[in-house]
């Protein structure tokens, strides 16, 4: 390193600046300027928010019930005008929130259960609310899953309003959905002489499989059949049978009813998903595709088809991330809905067992139908070879109401038995 | 249900929706009705996604009602839009309640649908910890409807959001962010961080320090002859006058455009700041060695200073401060940065001067010194004009930018 001290040069004349080098300067000045417009406006051209604004004014941006040519739409909106004017008109409240509900089932939307309740709002919270609004009532907390309080909606309508069938129908559902056979049956019962024989063996023939006389529920609502007074009528005693079909271990049968119910009303979302779980567990996956083509909005279907490529060996998939999507916007919101579902999509999608097992617990604790002892089965079975005891004690509460039952189901009894043999 | 024959038919149609409505899959098909709010009241914006579904509920924006809304059918009704959610929020402070505004609405896809997004400007009297917020939107038409908020952070926040219900629509929440004096704080050590950080902030500064303990004698374009071309200063004084002139410059500059940027009043994307901050570090460099703009070099450290504030600015723009939220953390930040140039130049400009009759400081220090922080600064411009790392493993690791 050289430091000694360099011999001090005579002093020069302080340098000006030539005129090149102002020519330079100023060209630094005004290139740089240049440099920071050009930079703000391309940052103004690039500053857009995450949300994005059609170029189009044509462009649809979300369908909605038409008011204009469809008459339920049309109608709830005029009913929802009348009730703004007079809240509490008890008519025009049961009536909106009567389409209300069947526009919710129709369209698998349960944001019109909302719109119903708020119909409902003058007399929701009242336990003495009228008969009316006591049915609706429990129809909106049973599809939230609010049986207790459904039940309890039911159990004072048919004190305060025996001759309501709907009122014991809906309670021997719920009844059945908690695995209260027997009280569902009585609440059946009640139906004698309050409605058609076919409603009556509809009523009965679920909680019948499932306390033992399976054949017999089956053959009395297949002769009941066509005493079915309407198309929904006829679609509903169909699903039914195939449903009992199935636990009997006919899945050809099964099939067959449900196609049949599916032609008769293609927009029965319960038929088709029903079909698809059948397909799905014959490795049929292709058929599933079609059968699920262009239901994305529906997520029961939806769930059908990520299941279906998550058989086939998909990972990523446009279904599989939608579903994933939208069991997460329900996780957001709180919801404990579709344990059931969610408890399928983490055993056969996302292979996490321990998740699965735990969701189908959660909701065993909600509801006890067939499709709930399975969904826990599976888990517990795939959870098995990782936890062993520990998975057996899961599958416990399920292992005894299946006795219980005596329900046939050949594949729960196979489930059964592979729990059991693990021990 | 009057008539028996009429009930049978009604217990058949809704015995049929109990069944599919009992089934949780109907249940979950869509999702019912929630709206996703995103407030960070520290920073003052904040950002509200409403299902295009439900604002038709609300307010008819299928105008024709053929059962699609348009694009036009929402344009039309933007302000209606805009007016219907902010009458449905309310956000109160000890100070007294923050003034929400709307920015213009965009589209985005949620899981079951499109939503609008309703861009907020939250105005706060005074920054607060705790924010007390009122939320009854769409609860007069749907009692099931929550909103699903997420307080004090960005939208991307792990946390969960907090639940408003139509029975809990009211309750505090904590924003996040400290109190003025706070964020102040924690930002003039930002500003430290950066520019000590940032090498090419510090090269650019030294281009322009090194040369300040001398005087350049004449014009010579012969390299060789470079270093004869300067002689030292004689007495401290002239050379701190430079220094505090170029100081100046930098500093006059690049926070001008530091809160022109920071204030969102101009925005430059990194794409064509960062070679520019480059491409700023070889020219000041190069003057050094050969000299291009004359003497006055503070007006190099204006012009090319103008660049480097933005570039600081992305640590700002970076964090999403807006609005008033804003002026706090810009003069910490700004503060940060002036203090952390300021120990730079108190550290090199009396090692300078000291060395300043030196032959090797003239050399190696200006000559050398100049050409390798062009080469650095070269090296730099191709690769952020490019995209591609040259050197990944060497140069980036100080080029923090």
């Amino acid at each position: 390193m050289i430091m000694r001290q360099a011999s001090l040069p005579p002093p020069a004349p302080a340098c000006q600046p030539t005129r090149r080098e102002r020519r330079a300067a100023q060209a630094l000045v005004a290139g740089t300027l240049a440099v920071i417009a050009a930079g703000v406006v391309a940052g103004r051209a690039s500053y857009a928010p995450a949300s994005r604004r059609p170029d189009s004014d044509l462009e649809v941006i979300a369908r909605v019930p038409a008011r204009a040519w469809d008459a339920a739409a049309a109608r709830r909106e005029q009913l929802r005008r009348v009730l703004g004017a007079t809240p509490d008109d008890l008519t025009t409240a049961v009536d909106l929130a009567r389409l209300d509900i069947e526009a919710a089932r129709a369209g698998a939307d349960p944001r019109f259960l909302g719109r119903a309740e708020a119909a409902l709002a003058p007399w929701w919270n009242r336990a003495d609310a009228p008969p009316e609004v006591l049915l609706l009532r429990a129809t909106i907390r049973q599809s939230r899953h609010e049986f207790p309080a459904a039940l309890a909606d039911l159990d004072r309508l048919t004190v305060v309003a025996p001759d309501d069938a709907q009122g014991w129908l809906t309670r021997a559902v719920v009844l059945n959905v908690r695995g209260q056979y027997r009280d569902a049956l009585a609440s059946c019962a009640a139906l004698d002489r309050r409605a058609s024989s076919f409603v009556q063996a509809a009523c009965r023939a679920p909680a019948l499989a499932l306390s033992g006389r399976a054949a017999e529920g089956a053959a009395a609502l297949a002769r009941e059949l066509p005493g079915a007074a309407t198309r929904a009528e006829v679609a509903w005693g169909r699903s039914l049978l195939a449903e009992l079909a199935l636990w009997s271990g006919d899945d050809a049968g099964a099939e067959a009813l449900l196609r049949a119910a599916l032609a008769l009303a293609p927009g029965d979302s319960y038929a088709r998903a029903a079909l698809c779980d059948r397909l799905l567990d014959a490795g049929r996956l292709d058929e599933v595709r079609a059968l699920t083509e262009g239901h994305d909005a529906d997520d029961a279907i939806l769930l059908r088809r990520a299941l279906a490529r998550a058989a086939a060996g998909a990972t990523s998939d446009a279904a599989i991330a939608i579903m994933a999507a939208r069991f997460e916007a329900a996780r957001l919101r709180g919801d404990r809905v579709h344990q059931r579902e969610e408890s399928r999509f983490e055993l056969a999608v996302r292979h996490d067992t321990a998740a699965a097992l735990r969701l189908a617990q959660e909701n065993w604790q909600v509801q006890r139908e067939p499709a709930d002892a399975r969904v826990l089965l599976e888990a517990a079975r795939a959870a098995g070879a990782g936890a062993g005891a520990g998975a057996r004690e899961a599958a416990r509460p399920v292992l005894s109401w299946l006795a219980e039952t005596g329900l046939a189901w050949p594949r729960l009894r196979a489930l059964a038995v592979a729990l059991a043999g693990a021990s | 249900m009057s008539a028996p024959r009429t009930r049978v038919a009604g217990v058949a149609l809704l015995a049929a929706t109990v069944l599919t409505v009992a089934d949780p899959a109907r249940a979950l098909a869509h999702k019912p009705s929630d709206s996703y709010l995103t407030l960070d009241v520290a920073r003052g914006f904040g950002r509200w996604d409403i299902a295009v579904r439900d604002l038709d509920d609300a307010l008819a924006l299928d105008g024709d009602g053929d059962g699609a809304v348009s694009w036009r059918d929402l344009r039309l009704r933007e302000a209606d839009v805009a007016d219907y959610a902010i009458g449905r929020l309310a956000l109160d402070t000890p100070a007294g309640a923050c003034r929400l505004t709307t920015r213009p609405l965009g589209l985005v896809e949620h899981s079951d649908g499109v939503y609008v997004s309703l861009p907020l400007a939250i105005d706060c009297p005074a920054p607060t910890a705790s924010v007390t917020v009122d939320y009854r939107l769409l609860f007069d038409i749907d009692p099931e409807h929550q909103g699903l908020v997420r307080a004090g952070g960005r939208a991307d926040a792990p946390a969960a959001p907090l639940l408003f219900t139509a029975r809990a629509h009211r309750r505090a929440v904590a924003t996040g962010g400290p109190a003025a004096p706070a964020l102040a704080a924690a930002f003039v050590a930002q500003g430290v961080r950066h520019i000590w950080g940032g090498l090419d902030h510090i090269l650019f500064l030294l281009a322009l320090l090194v040369p300040a303990v001398l005087r350049r004698r004449s014009v010579d374009a012969d390299l060789a002859r470079a270093e004869r071309a300067w002689q030292p200063v004689a007495a401290i004084r002239p050379a701190l006058r430079d220094v505090a002139q170029v100081v100046t410059s930098f500093t006059a500059a690049h926070s001008l455009t530091l809160s022109l940027a920071a204030l969102d009043l101009a925005r430059m994307p990194a794409r064509i700041t960062e070679p520019a901050i480059a491409a700023s570090v070889v020219l000041a460099a190069v003057n050094n060695v050969r000299p291009l703009f004359g003497r006055d070099r503070w007006v190099v450290a204006f012009a090319l200073g103008l660049l480097h504030g933005f570039g600081f600015s992305s640590v700002l723009t970076d964090t999403g401060l807006a609005g008033l939220a804003l002026l706090p953390a810009l003069a910490g930040f700004n503060l940060g940065v002036e203090v952390g140039q300021l120990a730079i130049v108190a550290a090199v400009v009396p090692l300078c001067f000291a060395l300043r009759r030196t032959v090797w400081y003239r050399r190696f220090a200006l000559s050398g010194g100049s050409l390798a922080i062009a080469a650095i600064g070269l090296v730099w411009f191709v690769e952020r004009a490019l995209d591609t790392p040259l050197f990944p493993l060497v140069l980036n690791a100080f080029a923090r930018t």
